[in-house]
């Protein structure tokens, strides 16, 4: 059977819930499941829950392939010769984005990045053109599949497999060509947007930044992350990193709640493909009422705070 | 200092996209714009000619019709532009990258060049690596905050969580911007009028060596994201209606 590699991502020592996702994609070959940034050891029964025939600790000459992209892009390509991939699968978030299409760089193979859904036999997969107005199926003529899944957009389901680990070192040396200076630390134990099962934002009408403060503690009984619209962004409200939409964060959620949010296109650009919408905004004629699954016409100021207490 | 911008020629973002047989869109009934991640590029570039000298190069692939394009970005304060012309708006992005790459060598290589972080239409994510890779230089990509010197440049990125990373790399360089980076600038009319003057020299992908039909990504179908066709409206006090959502949103959607 021909085997697909699947990239996995780990927060705090736990495989990321994305990751299963994107290896559920590839479920019906033999799957190499790639850790390089945490003991293989931890994450053994989840992988061998999911799927993995094999766990591969990568190392790049045995030093973490983490100190720069270039290195660790040039380590994936050589695990795709070792282990004769025909695919190899990462998620579509900012990191994964990143090294996949520096690996497609390096092996000169097509790639198509936050991919909504693949099938690596076909060498077929779908994803958004346009900002979320239509999808285009792509066919790729390449010996190596090399594709990025948007997170969320496939749900994981179990099926096991062997789980064997193994270590390899890839005799690879960075090219030195870019330096990672310093790592400024975000919010800790933030939940990244892009990849949160449930997000809710607050728009215009949060009218100041403290304001987030309702949205943080409904987000805290839900595991969601906050986003914000562009105009909030705008007006002071929330930092640039926060905004959902063309030109912020694509995001497609479970399950996303937009407060007081009016439906822009280029917001929608950005959230479209989320699973559940609903929208909480106090004018009943809000364009986004005619684009979300549920709705609530009310003040986002009494209706938070009720829905995180109910929660 | 020589800089190279990168622009597409992309739909205006509040375009609606009619799909034409099964790969296609209707262009001609829709306003064509600078892919708005590319702006926050010419904007950078046209700053730091501004501020040290130098020469903004424009450098486009794509369809004839993004000749009016590449005059909006000129008349942000780009010199020159060269357009490399296609039959499709649909090009992967290898052979897209061959063929800024080679456009750039025939004009002679710049020191420093600038991409958006992504073109909203194809949404592909790597051109600009492509590029960087075939001339052996440093890419970086989502840049927020850049600093250049004559040798070096230092860019600050996202990289997740709202993590930040600062990234040092030599000159020359591929810089993909994205918001944050600058408020990219409205031209007044003498900009438009006088972009209207600058020289935008045209070639083919064939004058360059290249081959359309050599293309690893094709397009096999085009549809639109089926759109939702309006809320079921919750009622009741506010009591109520908190009750029943999160009532469909466990039971009905379990989704929490
Ligand atoms: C090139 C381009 C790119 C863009 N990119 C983005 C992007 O990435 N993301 C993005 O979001 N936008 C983007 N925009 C902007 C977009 O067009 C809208 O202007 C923006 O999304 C509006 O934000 P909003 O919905 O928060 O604000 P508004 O449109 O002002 O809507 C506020 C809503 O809140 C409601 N409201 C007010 N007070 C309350 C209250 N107390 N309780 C309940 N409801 C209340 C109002 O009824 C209204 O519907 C972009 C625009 C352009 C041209």
């Amino acid at each position: 059977m021909a085997s697909t590699g699947i990239l996995i991502e780990t927060e705090n020592g736990a495989v990321k819930e994305t990751s299963l996702g994107v290896m559920t994609a590839a479920a019906d070959q033999e799957i190499i499941a790639l850790v390089t940034d945490t003991d293989p050891a931890g994450l053994k029964d989840k992988l061998a829950e999911y799927g993995a025939a094999k766990i591969v600790k990568l190392t790049a000459a045995g030093k973490d392939v983490s100190a720069s992209p270039d290195l660790a892009a040039r380590a994936l390509a050589a695990v795709v010769e070792k282990y004769g991939l025909t695919a190899l699968l990462g998620t579509a978030s900012t990191t994964g984005k990143d090294l996949f299409a520096r690996l497609a760089a390096i092996m000169d193979q097509p790639m198509v990045s936050d991919c909504v859904a693949l099938d690596i036999q076909a060498k077929t997969a779908k994803k958004s053109h346009f900002s979320g107005k239509t999808f285009a199926t792509l066919k790729v003529d390449a010996a190596v599949f090399l594709a990025t899944v948007r997170p969320n957009a496939i749900e994981a389901k179990a099926s096991a497999g062997a789980g064997e680990i193994e270590a390899f070192s890839a005799d690879v040396t960075d090219p030195g060509l870019v330096t990672i200076k310093e790592v400024k630390k975000g919010d800790a134990g933030k939940i990244d947007l892009t990849e949160a099962p449930v997000i809710i934002t607050g728009g215009r009408a949060i009218k100041a930044a403290e304001n987030y403060k309702m949205l943080e503690d409904c987000a805290a009984k839900m595991g969601a992350a906050v986003g914000a619209s562009r105009a909030a962004v705008d007006a002071g409200y929330a930092p640039h990193s926060m905004q959902v939409g063309q030109t912020g964060k694509t995001v497609s959620p479970k399950l996303y709640i937009a407060c007081g949010v009016s439906g822009a296109v280029q917001h929608f650009a950005g959230m479209k493909t989320s699973k559940v919408i609903v929208a909480i905004n106090e004018d009943k004629d809000a364009p986004i009422f005619a684009k979300c699954d549920y709705g609530i016409v009310g003040d986002i100021f009494d209706v938070v705070p009720v829905l995180t207490e109910k929660l | 200092m020589k800089i190279c911008v990168c622009v597409k020629h992309v739909p205006d973002t509040a375009a609606t996209i009619k799909i034409d047989g099964e790969t296609g869109f209707k262009d001609s009934e829709i306003k064509f714009v600078v892919n708005p991640y590319d702006e926050y590029g010419v904007e950078e570039a046209v700053k730091l000619k501004e501020k040290n000298g130098g020469e903004v190069v424009i450098v486009t692939v794509g369809k004839p019709e993004a000749a009016a394009t590449i005059r909006s970005a000129l008349a942000m304060g780009a010199d020159r532009a060269i357009l490399v012309t296609t039959d499709s708006q649909f090009l992967d992005a290898s052979l897209t990258a061959k063929a800024l790459r080679s456009a750039m060598e025939k004009d002679g290589l710049p020191d420093l060049i600038f991409t958006g972080k992504g073109s909203v239409d194809t949404e592909s994510f790597q051109t600009q690596y492509r590029l960087a890779h075939s001339l052996g230089i440093p890419v970086v990509n989502e840049v927020s905050t850049l600093s250049v010197d004559g040798k070096k440049a230092v860019a600050e990125l996202e990289v997740g969580g709202g993590d930040k990373q600062v990234i040092e790399m030599g000159l020359p360089c591929v810089i993909g911007a994205t918001k944050g980076l600058n408020e990219p600038r409205y031209p007044k009319f003498p900009d438009i009028m006088k972009a209207k003057k600058k020289k935008i020299d045209e070639m083919t992908l064939a004058d360059l060596g290249l081959d359309a039909s050599a293309q690893g990504v094709t397009l096999e179908k085009l549809e639109p994201v089926p759109e939702r066709t309006g809320a079921k409206m919750i009622e009741g006090s506010v009591e109520e209606q908190v009750t029943e959502l999160i009532r469909i949103l466990k039971q009905d959607e379990k989704v929490l």
